[in-house]
This record gives C-alpha cells, sequence and structure tokens, in this order.
C-alpha cells in the first residue's frame, strides 16, 4: 500500500490570533503541522503496518505533500518523517498566493505523478478553516470520496476501503475503491480506529497521533525532501477565492460571577430573562 | 435573457419526509440577501427520494422548486449528488449556489464546485455584495471579507448567522430535472447509523446545555439531560467528552463539530478551549459552572458560577422546575 497524505503548516491554533492592518499577523507565531494532517499522517502509518507482540513492522509506503514557503515548511515536513512517513515533497509556495482550488491542483498533479493506491488528507486546515481541498480533488481527479472518517478498514487482499463517516446526526458507512481520497476527522486517532486486518485485533493503539522518537528524529534528518516549485507544475495557479481583509470578531462584553445558584438562577429570571 | 438568467441563485434544499428540512431555511434568507445585489430569484433543487414530494413545500419558500430524482439517487453519496448538482447549476444557468452548512453540504459541495469550476466559500456570516462575502477563520478568531474571482460562486452558509426565511405570499412552480448520467465511481453506501434523540436539533434549540470532560462519564449526563429537556434544549458537548464515549459524537459544539447559537448556553465541566468557544460563542446568554475559577470559560461567560456541578446542579434543576411551574 502506498499513502499520499497531505500536511499544512499552521500558524499553533493555541495562540491568540492578533489582527494588524486588517490582516491576520502572523509575526512571531509558533507553526506547526496541522492536526488534521497530523492525524492523517497517523492514519497512514497505522494503515500501512503490522503490529504483532507490541512491534510494528511497515509493509507500505507514506509519502508527505507539503505546499508552503521556501525554508519555513521543512520543520513541519521533517516532523511528519520523524513520525515514520518514508519521504516527503515539497512544493514551495506562498500562503497569500493559495486557495483550496489551487492546493487541489498542486495535489492532483503530484497524485499523478506518485500513483499512490490512497490519498488521505485532513479534513480541514484549522487557519483557513475551508474544508474543501480534499473534496475537491476527488471531484477533479474523477476518484470516490470519504470524508470525515472516524474509522477506517482495510484489507490485505481486496483494493477497497471501508470508511465511517461522521455525518449529521451520526455516522454513515461507506464503501470505497482504491485509489480513492479519504479526509480524517478527529476520532480517526482513538485506539482502535484504524483496521488493517493484518495487525493483531486486540492491539490498541494510544490516543492521539504517535510521537516522534529519538530515533525517528534522527532518522528523518536523512529521509529524502523533494523541493519542487509550484510555477514549474504546470498547474492552474490563479486563486479562485481571496481573502482582502480581515477583522477582529466583536468582542463579549465581560460577564460577572455570581456567588451561588441562588443568584445565578435571579440573573437568569430576572436580568437575562431566559427563565 | 442570458444576463438576466445568469443572476439568480440557486439553494440546495435538504429534504425529509415530504417537508423542507428548517435547516435550510438560512440559506434560502442568505439566497435573498444576495440575490438582492444580483436583481435574480432565488431558486431551490430538491434531489432524490422524496423531492418531488418535498417541493410543494419548498416552493412556498422559492421563486421555482426544481426536482432531481433517479435511481442513482436512491441514497446519497457526494460521488452521483455532485455531478446531478453541478448539471442543475448549469442547466438553470445561476450564479451562485448555496446550502446550509451541514455535514452532508461539506461533503458534497466542494466537490460540486470543482465540477462547476466555481470558486467557493465555506461557512458565510454575511453578504458584502454579489461576490464578496464575510467569514470566520482561525477557529472564529478572524472575520475574513472573501471575494470570489469565478463567474459563478459556490457556498455555504452558517445556519446560525441567518435566520430562517418566511414563507412569499405567493408559492413558486416545481419542475422535474434530469440528474443526467451518474457514476458511483465504485463509491458504495452501506447504511448509517443516527443516534436516537426526540430533542430539537443543536443547531436550532434555543437552549443548549452541554457537559465537557469535568462530567467524568455518561452516567453523570444524566443530569444534564434533565435539565436541557425542562427547557426543551438540546444536549451538546465538548471533543474531550465525546471522545471519552460519554455522549455520542454528533453533540460535539465546536470549530469541528456543531456551530450553535441558542439563546442561553450553559457550560458545566467545560474549560473553554479555544475550539469550543468557536463553536458556542455567538450564544446570546452564556452560563457556566465550573470548579476551577481559572478555567478560559469564564472570560466569555455572562454568568459564571465556581462550583463542582456535583454541588450546583441539583440546586439549578430545582429552580428551574420551579420557575416554568
Ligand atoms: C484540531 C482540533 C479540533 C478540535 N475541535 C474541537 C471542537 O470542535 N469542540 C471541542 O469542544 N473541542 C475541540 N477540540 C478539543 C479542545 O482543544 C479541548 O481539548 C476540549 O474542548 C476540552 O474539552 P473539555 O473542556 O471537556 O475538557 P477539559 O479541558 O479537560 O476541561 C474540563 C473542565 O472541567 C472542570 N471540572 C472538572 N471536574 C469538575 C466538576 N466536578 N465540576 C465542575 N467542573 C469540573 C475542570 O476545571 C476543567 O475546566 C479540538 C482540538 C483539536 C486539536
Ligand atoms: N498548503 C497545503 N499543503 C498541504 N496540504 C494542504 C495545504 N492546504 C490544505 N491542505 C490539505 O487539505 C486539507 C483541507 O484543507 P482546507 O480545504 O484548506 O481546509 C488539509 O487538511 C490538508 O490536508
Amino acid at each position: 500500500m502506498k499513502v499520499l497524505v497531505t500536511a499544512k503548516r499552521v500558524p499553533d491554533p493555541e495562540q491568540k490570533v492578533k489582527i494588524k492592518d486588517s490582516q491576520v499577523d502572523v509575526s512571531g507565531m509558533n507553526w506547526v503541522v496541522n492536526p488534521f494532517d497530523e492525524y492523517a499522517v497517523e492514519t497512514a502509518l497505522r494503515l500501512c503496518e503490522v503490529v504483532k507482540g507490541g512491534k510494528a513492522e511497515r509493509f507500505g509506503e507514506v509519502v508527505v505533500l507539503s505546499i508552503g514557503p521556501q525554508d519555513e515548511t521543512t520543520k513541519e515536513i521533517r516532523s511528519c518523517l520523524a513520525m515514520g512517513a518514508d519521504r516527503a515533497i515539497h512544493v514551495v509556495a506562498d500562503d497569500a498566493n493559495l486557495d483550496s482550488w489551487v492546493v487541489a491542483q498542486v495535489v492532483k498533479k503530484i497524485y499523478e505523478e506518485e500513483k499512490p493506491d490512497l490519498l488521505l488528507m485532513g479534513k480541514q486546515a484549522v487557519d483557513g478553516d475551508s474544508n474543501q481541498a480534499g473534496q475537491i480533488v476527488a471531484g477533479l481527479l474523477g476518484l470516490a470520496q470519504a470524508c470525515f472518517a472516524a474509522h477506517i478498514e482495510s484489507f490485505p487482499d481486496k483494493k477497497e476501503l471501508v470508511v465511517t463517516r461522521e455525518v449529521d446526526g451520526g455516522v454513515e458507512l461507506k464503501k470505497v475503491p482504491l485509489p480513492s481520497v479519504v479526509t480524517v476527522d478527529l476520532r480517526i486517532v482513538s485506539p482502535k480506529a484504524i483496521k488493517n486486518n493484518q495487525t493483531e485485533d486486540s492491539y490498541e493503539y494510544g490516543d492521539g497521533p504517535r510521537y516522534a522518537s529519538l530515533k525517528g528524529i534522527m532518522k528523518a534528518k536523512k529521509k529524502p525532501i523533494d523541493v519542487k516549485k509550484l510555477g514549474d507544475l504546470g498547474v492552474d495557479t490563479g486563486i479562485r477565492v481571496k481573502h482582502t481583509t480581515f477583522n477582529p470578531p466583536p468582542e463579549r462584553a465581560g460577564g460577572v460571577r455570581v456567588k451561588d445558584v441562588a443568584e445565578l438562577l435571579d440573573k437568569l429570571q430576572n436580568e437575562a430573562k431566559v427563565l | 435573457m442570458g444576463d438576466h438568467q445568469m443572476s439568480n441563485v440557486l439553494i440546495f434544499c435538504e429534504h425529509k419526509d415530504g417537508k423542507l428540512k428548517t435547516a435550510s431555511l438560512p440559506a434560502i434568507t442568505w439566497g435573498r440577501e444576495v440575490a438582492k445585489h444580483t436583481g435574480g430569484q432565488v431558486y431551490g433543487v430538491l434531489m432524490g427520494p422524496g423531492a418531488a414530494a418535498a417541493a410543494a413545500d419548498a416552493a412556498r419558500f422559492l421563486s421555482k422548486a426544481v426536482t432531481v430524482e433517479d435511481g442513482g439517487l436512491e441514497k446519497y453519496l457526494a460521488e452521483t449528488y455532485a455531478t446531478a448538482l453541478s448539471k442543475a447549476v448549469k442547466d438553470l444557468g445561476v450564479s451562485h449556489l448555496g446550502a446550509t452548512s451541514t455535514n452532508l453540504a461539506k461533503d458534497l459541495f466542494p466537490r460540486a464546485s470543482a465540477l462547476i469550476g466555481a470558486g467557493m466559500i465555506s461557512e458565510v456570516i454575511g453578504v458584502k455584495g454579489p461576490k464578496a462575502f464575510i467569514r470566520p477563520t482561525n477557529a472564529g478568531n478572524a472575520l475574513g471579507v472573501v471575494e470570489v474571482l469565478t463567474p459563478v460562486v459556490v457556498a455555504t452558509v452558517r445556519q446560525t448567522e441567518f435566520a430562517p426565511a418566511e414563507a412569499l405570499p405567493a408559492a413558486g412552480g416545481v419542475e422535474s430535472a434530469s440528474a443526467g448520467p451518474l457514476s458511483t465511481l465504485g463509491a458504495e453506501y452501506l447504511g448509517v447509523k443516527l443516534s436516537e434523540s426526540s430533542r430539537p436539533d443543536l443547531s436550532e434549540a434555543k437552549v443548549v446545555v452541554s457537559g465537557g470532560r469535568g462530567m467524568k462519564n455518561g452516567e453523570n449526563f444524566k443530569v444534564l439531560e434533565e435539565l436541557t429537556d425542562l427547557f426543551g434544549g438540546a444536549l451538546g458537548a465538548t471533543r474531550a467528552a465525546c471522545d471519552a464515549g460519554y455522549v455520542p459524537n454528533d453533540l460535539q459544539v465546536g470549530q469541528t463539530g456543531k456551530v450553535v447559537a441558542p439563546d442561553l448556553y450553559i457550560a458545566v465541566g467545560i474549560s473553554g478551549a479555544i475550539q469550543h468557544l468557536a463553536g458556542m460563542k455567538g450564544s446570546k446568554v452564556i452560563v457556566a459552572v465550573n470548579k476551577d475559577e481559572e478555567a478560559p470559560i469564564f472570560q466569555v461567560a455572562d454568568y459564571g458560577l465556581v462550583s463542582t456541578w456535583e454541588a450546583a446542579m441539583p440546586e439549578i434543576i430545582a429552580g428551574v422546575k420551579k420557575a416554568k411551574g
């Protein structure tokens, strides 16, 4: 199994967002791998390894694709490699020249070059919050899609996946052939979210994506990163959606601390009039 | 005729049991705001089994309701629905396609936008012009003005930011259209597991009572359910509570869950992480019960009570019972 995983570098979502001159001010921010993409890397690794007697053995190839600025993106790519991905492709582009459409064009192009069995993506980049790129690529490639995956079952002898998807009011089961596009949701990193029918059924992963081991970090330094320029790919690089200005959301007026339940009920009844 | 037609708006209308789903009404309101700028009409498209049966109900809000039924649309699949939807957009020659941002629309719309060749905007919260909209980014901590640069605009609309549309004085007509050739591309729908609930939809409820990891287990959520039902409200939760299996996942409120904006939001045992706040900051009145006085949830709460829920909830429930008579 060969899996192509996309990973975006985003400002650490735990930091406070500052707006300066009508733009999101990213100066001095910490950058991390988009959490959903970190989950996608974890998913790819779980799909491509057999765990028996506590030991993991790889049987597939995991290739990471990241589109981002020249030097800055390397750290996030290395951290995916340190988790266990085999190699990476870095398409150099400035974030301002990207939207989900251009990202999808690039991913499509690399998909066609790499011909993976599966294209795994996060459901959403937590800076832009668009939740579009995976579905767009699937549409452009004419591939089936299974979005918002909470559980994936793969089979050693069948080119298909059974994906449990988060839908309105519950979950849906969808079968997709391989190759196809899967985008992952939060629960995909729960201990038993991936069943590849090779790792023993009783095995439980830790909750959340794996941490890179020291050995993994050392190894990652030697893993290949193929750097390409956006302009050299021969794809449509025209954005279709342009974010022009940003404003902070309206502040909520500060509230009060009530001293006990009686005061709370009184406020709800007589001040807020919601009771 | 061409120019005039190009400025019409098409709303993807979800339907169930012969009725338009109320979740789609805010999208129709968005459509009307856009149509004010374009001078066009607001059409709706209903797809799949039961579309024709629900069309009359939907047409009360629309200039025209178009139904697309086809054996290939028996079960929802993004693969077939996106193809049929993009055909409807092209055949009707509309300039805008919109829907309320349900999970279904989030799955379907970007794919349809790719087939249409249109730029798409997710989670629109305001209309600035025919092709300019406001949308939240960075977990709602920035509001961006976004312009679409393609002739056709595709958008999903945040349900809580547009009022449900009122019926028109005169209902529009109903037409049927063909889906065209469809392929599942090998995808197959295998079934759904829906969580049973008699409560109102989270995104539509007037009161939402949410619990977090501080509730410690699923059993303890019964206390919150009791309070929820006194208000006739909906139950919500944090990611931590969903992941721990206290409650089903579709109750998750937040950046990547449901966005709610009820008249009253009661947060119990919730710390107030950025990602959770993104889903409930728009509530009119926020109440927080948390034993930790430093919890960030208190920064957005109108009324904060520093207490364990074990100590506070029985009295709150008794008080609400009394007030509700
Ligand atoms: C990519 C990504 C997306 C995410 N999306 C979402 C999302 O959409 N929605 C969401 O909710 N989260 C989301 N999260 C998770 C989020 O970051 C937080 O981890 C989560 O919201 C914390 O949930 P919590 O408040 O229940 O738990 P905690 O942060 O553990 O807080 C528990 C609180 O309960 C209080 N408490 C404990 N015992 C008691 C008691 N007896 N009585 C009263 N109070 C008590 C504690 O003081 C504490 O404040 C996301 C995270 C990531 C990385
Ligand atoms: N610059 C990028 N580089 C690599 N992958 C990306 C990039 N932007 C978006 N993606 C992928 O597309 C998914 C959805 O992104 P979005 O549509 O921007 O919310 C993300 O979770 C990533 O997997």
